[in-house]
């Protein structure tokens, strides 16, 4: 038995060559195939409530310093690129929309179908990841990565930058360090967990090439859908509260 | 207390003499033992009670005169009974407590002020005198003693158990704590928050003396400048009476007669000026702005330690009137305005 | 066994006796058939040798504190070295040895078997949590071997963020691993409980022990995140110095306090639920019983979950929470108090009417009982507030919550391990030496705990190396007792190891025990049940065993 180095395979890695009752993905602890597919399931939502907490505590910790220092987070927020932000929100959405298709596939046994999805779900979020890297960099240019590089120019002298914005006193841009380390923290969270899921949708799409998700066991399919659709969620959460603090049309 | 004093000194003096019971030696140190006498009676009642259950239980029933188990199902009288009565003396000990607690850390109106900078490892008391001491503090019998305490890096904390008062001390905002002692006498301060290396180095002794022998110390103890003159002396300094003047038209508010007013801000609330705000006015101005006034302020963080934070606040806590500050203005030999915001700043 | 006896033990004849020629022990051999096991008996047996190793480190830890306090003066070793002693022992004791000690070796082993199951719903996840569990452990050793840390197990910061060079971050990283250990055995517990139940077996019929370890994993599964999220703010605080929890930055050190805090309240009682669970199921065997108010118990442990959740800012009720918080917190507190005693008074009533034996898991349970009910009510002490004030961040403090932990939670872990012990290995162990260790241990243990509550309520701040002169002789007596309480901790080790190869041969069910565990072989198949179990009785129906006995000895005849 192989132990698989990732949490949420723990379904994918079912998949023996016993020749049992009803799959041969059949585990023997478990009485019925129903009974295995429900605990995978269930299991696969626990795990989701664990993340929801894991999360949980930088959204506690954004809501608290927003509170505090609103127009500080006001104006870093505004550096933020909100075309980019919606694209990349889009195409997160278009992803999730083709792992939902994929789960119809794989349930009506439609291999090429399952295969084409889980590719392109891999495509689209390579393309969030590509988007956010390009994001990143950006940040790293203008030195606003929080830590001993941080530069808080841009905001004390926006019109030496050319931005619009209205100064901010030091003692307010200094908050804006804040601002972008729990952007970095949240989104970098994010973006790992998004990575993880590639490297599963990897191995689930060799997998499904290979038949193994569309003689009856879906089971893998469809609660990485769920890990899957749950990143989605919070990056939907993500992108407003970051990118869209008191947006006006300039 | 509903004991009479007599038997409650007597009972207090026995339990310090057998070197098991700190002296009380501060006016709340009787309220918080009565409360510890009152836990300790619940517990010893229903450590009893459960004892009594275990080994009576266990005597009666053991196998031997007891050879078959009668199976009970339960009794719902007896889960509320044990739900009910535990439920209600653990709520008395809530209020009781809670009182308790409102009682330490308010104080009263008349406490005299002293201020505690607590840093690794070791605690400065600043009186408002100008006296300065290192891991010591001095104190008369008497008064009551406001302690407004701030760290410069990690938690501390302030413990006098013989006066059974504690507060941590905190980087970044203050925190107070009151007493008022009753017998002269030394007394352990202890530093009760982990803070590094020598946390266990970071004790001193509370004083507590009769109010002559406290005045000859303060007299004794004086630097010259009290904490309020230092202050002002600061506030020249560092150019605040150029905007602070007191002038009708000036760029900064009148800050005479300021302390423990309440003050409309431009964000549209209303705050009480009290050391807090104070101190966060001087290191974060453009988030204390006055209503009526721009956000010229410039930032002292960084410019200014907590000891003159201090000062400062003393200075302003006092301040009746404009007459020093412009006084200062005239000798001060440039007329030049505060430091405006530097272009292209790096922090 | 006659009936005037006073053991209810009762083995099968030892002359004739052997250990069954299958079982989960002696069904694969070979290192990797262990190291790749899906086994949950074979993974709680693996997790018992681990944390027994983490256990000694981490005691080794106190002997040396207890070694320092012996005089006022910081003689021993310096000043930055005890700080780590007193770290790495909270580190170790917390994270390594008390959250998994009961669930993840007699939880392991035992839930699925008392529920009818084959296995757990998810084998492998199982076996990744030991190995999160030992790589989290490596992360710690490492730190320690580099040459330890010292922020305290509290990590409070902005001490443990910019003040000190030590191997914060690899400590951060260990535990944050140890972390996801813990969450994903509490979500395999959760699944099971839920889906795997055997037919007839309804939650109302469940052991005791079942509910305490589901409630316990309600909190593993939704308090440990919180920690992980806060550690990984730490080490991002000290390699990339983002400011979420330094003021010069605008940052808030008490938001760390209220993240920390927020798992770390609840992690108590992951603690010390699992412990309770196994309190009651030896209460009832030893006294022939079901357990008294089952229903109450049950609902006991969950409430205990979900009040755990609300009381964590009653560890910073000195440190600049608001008047209206601090009354909230502590109120939430007293309540969450009720639910134990419920169950302090729910188990001693089971006594009553009951036929009871002193066999060495009962004594454990005995003083677990008292020892749980003074650091129980010493926490009521903690609870409130104006208390509080005077007993915070001293002796009292830690007095308090080793009552609780080692008086309360140890004990019950070797009343576990004593009451499982012939199911697990099929040997019983040797009843005499196993009374006189529970003995010393008890002894033991109240002399090195009482005069810490005394030395709280005089001051005696909590982490310090070195002390007021006249605080010595009850630190003198606190460290006898430390080391009565070590060779009370040392004899199971030894005899436990001898009894593998010397132990009288158990049988099935040397405790004439209920429970589904009892009715199989000792040490049991790995498939556990030959068919699966139809349940059609109540948790500890002692009149269906007597049935059962019967039929079985007039069938065999």
């Amino acid at each position: 038995m192989i132990v698989d180095t990732h949490p949420h395979t723990h379904e994918t890695a079912h998949a023996e060559e016993h020749a049992h009752v009803a799959l041969p993905q059949h585990r023997h602890h478990f009485e019925t195939q129903e009974q295995q597919r429900e605990a995978g399931t269930f299991g696969m939502w626990l795990f989701l409530l664990t993340e929801i907490m894991f999360f949980g505590g930088l959204f506690f910790s954004y809501l608290l310093y927003r509170n505090w220092y609103y127009d500080a987070f006001v104006v870093a927020s505004n550096q933020l690129s909100v075309p980019l932000g919606g694209a990349n929100t889009a195409i997160l959405i278009t992803s999730g929309f083709c792992m939902a298709l994929g789960v119809w596939a794989a349930e009506v046994r439609k291999k090429g179908l399952l295969v084409l999805t889980l590719i392109l779900t891999m495509l689209f979020g390579i393309a969030f990841i590509g988007v956010k890297a390009d994001e990143y960099h950006e940040k790293w240019e203008k030195h606003h990565i929080p830590g001993d590089h941080f530069d808080v120019s841009e905001f004390v002298n926006p019109h030496a930058y050319g931005l619009k914005e209205e100064p901010l006193p030091p003692d307010q841009a200094a908050h804006t360090q804040i601002f972008f380390s729990l952007y970095f923290a949240m989104t970098g969270l994010h973006a790992l967990h998004m990575i993880i899921g590639l490297g599963i949708l990897v191995w689930l799409t060799i997998r499904a090439q290979r038949g193994d998700f569309t003689a009856g066991y879906v089971a893998p399919i469809e609660n990485f859908a769920l890990y899957w659709h749950f990143v989605d969620i919070v990056w939907l959460f993500l992108f407003p509260l970051l990118y869209l603090i008191n947006r006006h049309p300039v | 207390m509903h004991i009479s004093p007599v038997l409650w000194q007597f009972l207090v003096k026995w339990l310090n003499a057998s070197a098991l019971f700190p002296r009380e030696a501060s006016t709340i140190a009787p309220y918080a033992d009565a409360l510890y006498f009152f836990l300790l009676l619940i517990t010893v009642v229903g450590l009893s009670v459960v004892g009594a259950l275990i080994f009576g239980f266990a005597i009666r029933y053991r196998k031997e005169k007891h050879p078959v188990a009668v199976q009970v199902e339960g009794s719902t009288l007896l889960e509320a009974t044990w739900t009910i009565i535990p439920l209600a003396l653990f709520l008395i000990c809530f209020v009781w407590g809670a009182l308790l607690y409102f009682r330490i850390y308010n104080p009263p109106t008349n406490a005299m002020n002293i201020y505690v900078v607590g840093k690794q490892w070791m605690w400065k008391a600043e009186h408002q005198g100008g006296q300065h001491e290192i891991n010591a503090l001095h104190v008369p019998v008497g008064r009551p003693v406001q302690l407004t305490m701030i760290s410069q890096d990690v938690f501390h904390s302030f413990s006098v158990p013989d006066f059974r008062i504690k507060r941590e001390v905190i980087p970044g905002r203050y925190s107070t704590v009151w007493f008022q002692a009753t017998t002269p006498g030394t007394y352990h301060l202890f530093c009760t928050q982990y803070c590094g290396t020598n946390h266990s180095q970071m004790i001193g002794e509370v004083t507590a003396m009769t109010p002559d022998d406290f005045q000859k110390w303060l007299q004794a103890s004086t630097s010259g400048m009290s904490l309020a003159q230092n202050g002002e002396r600061l506030f020249a300094s560092m150019g605040c009476n150029a905007c602070h003047t007191g002038t009708a038209g000036s760029r900064g508010p009148n800050l005479a007669g300021v302390y423990g007013s309440k003050l409309q801000l431009t964000n549209g609330s209303e705050v009480l000026v009290n050391d807090a705000y104070l101190r966060d006015a001087i290191l974060n101005p453009s988030e204390h702005v006055t209503a009526g006034y721009s956000p010229i302020m410039p930032t002292y963080q960084g410019q200014v330690s907590e000891d003159g934070l201090i000062d400062l606040v003393e200075y302003i806590k006092g301040l009746n009137s404009n007459y020093r500050i412009q006084q200062t203005l005239v000798t001060s030999q440039s007329d030049q305005t505060a430091p405006t915001t530097p272009a292209g700043v790096k922090p | 066994m006659s009936a005037t006896s006073s053991t209810i033990v009762n083995l099968p004849d030892q002359k004739t006796a052997r250990l069954p020629k299958r079982s989960y022990l002696n069904n694969e051999d070979g290192l990797l058939s262990w190291l790749l096991t899906g086994d949950h008996k074979r993974i709680a047996i693996m997790y018992l040798i681990s944390i027994t190793f983490f256990f000694f480190i981490g005691g080794a830890f106190a002997g040396l504190i207890r070694l320092e306090l012996l005089t006022p003066q910081p003689d021993l070793v310096a000043s930055d070295t005890y700080n780590k002693f007193f770290s790495m022992h909270g580190i170790i004791m917390v994270f390594l040895f008390l959250v998994p000690s009961v669930p993840a070796t007699l939880g392991n082993f035992l839930i699925p078997i008392m529920i009818g199951a084959k296995d757990l719903a998810f084998p492998k996840v199982n076996l990744l949590s030991w190995y999160l569990y030992w790589l989290g452990g490596l992360f710690t050793l490492a730190a320690l071997v580099l040459g330890g840390v010292d922020t305290g197990w509290t990590f409070t910061t902005p001490l443990s963020t910019h003040y000190l060079n030590t191997h914060v971050v690899t400590a951060a990283v260990g535990i944050f691993i140890i972390g996801f250990s813990s969450i994903f055995t509490g979500l395999n517990f959760i699944v099971t409980i839920h889906r795997m139940r055997a037919p007839g077996m309804t939650w109302f019929r469940m052991p005791l022990f079942i509910w305490s370890n589901y409630a316990a994993s309600l909190l593993m599964v939704l308090g440990t995140p919180v920690l992980a999220i806060t550690l990984v703010l730490v080490a991002l605080e000290r390699t990339i110095g983002i400011g979420v929890f330094d003021p010069t930055k605008g940052g808030d050190p008490l938001l760390f306090q209220h993240l920390f805090w927020f798992y770390s309240h609840p992690a108590v009682y992951i603690m010390i639920l699992p412990g309770m669970g196994v309190i009651s199921e030896v209460i009832s065997t030893f006294s022939r019983k079901r357990v008294f108010g089952y229903t109450a118990v049950a609902f006991s442990s969950v409430a205990i979950a979900l009040f755990g959740f609300f009381v964590w800012a009653h560890h910073m009720f000195i440190m600049g929470v608001s008047n209206y918080s601090a009354l909230v917190f502590s109120l939430l507190t007293m309540l969450v108090a009720v639910p134990s005693a419920i169950k302090i008074f729910n188990w001693a009533f089971t006594l009553q009417k009951g036929s009871i034996t002193f066999e060495t898991p009962m004594l454990y349970a005995f003083g677990f009982m008292g020892l749980f009910t003074i650091g129980g009510m010493t926490g009521v002490f903690l609870g409130a507030l104006g208390m509080d004030i005077h007993l915070t961040e001293t002796y009292f403090i830690v007095a308090h919550f080793h009552f609780v932990m080692v008086g309360g939670m140890l004990m019950a872990f070797l009343s576990g391990i004593h009451f499982w012990w012939p199911k697990m290995t099929g040997r019983m162990y040797p009843e005499s030496l196993s009374k006189l260790a529970a003995v010393t241990t008890f002894i033991g243990f109240n002399l090195t705990f009482l005069p810490q509550f005394i030395l709280g309520y005089l001051g005696m701040p909590r982490r310090y190396h070195a002390y007021p002169p006249e605080f010595q002789v009850l630190n003198v007596l606190s460290t006898a007792g430390a080391t009565v309480l070590g060779v009370g901790y040392m004899l199971p080790l030894l005899y436990l190891g001898w009894s593998l190869r010397y132990g009288a041969i158990a049988g099935n069910n040397p405790w004439q025990a209920t429970g589904l565990e009892w009715q199989i072989q000792s040490p049991p198949l790995t498939e556990n049940f030959i068919e699966v179990p139809i349940v059609d009785h109540e948790a500890y129906d002692y009149e269906w065993l007597a049935h059962k006995t019967e039929q079985e000895v007039t069938t065999v005849g």
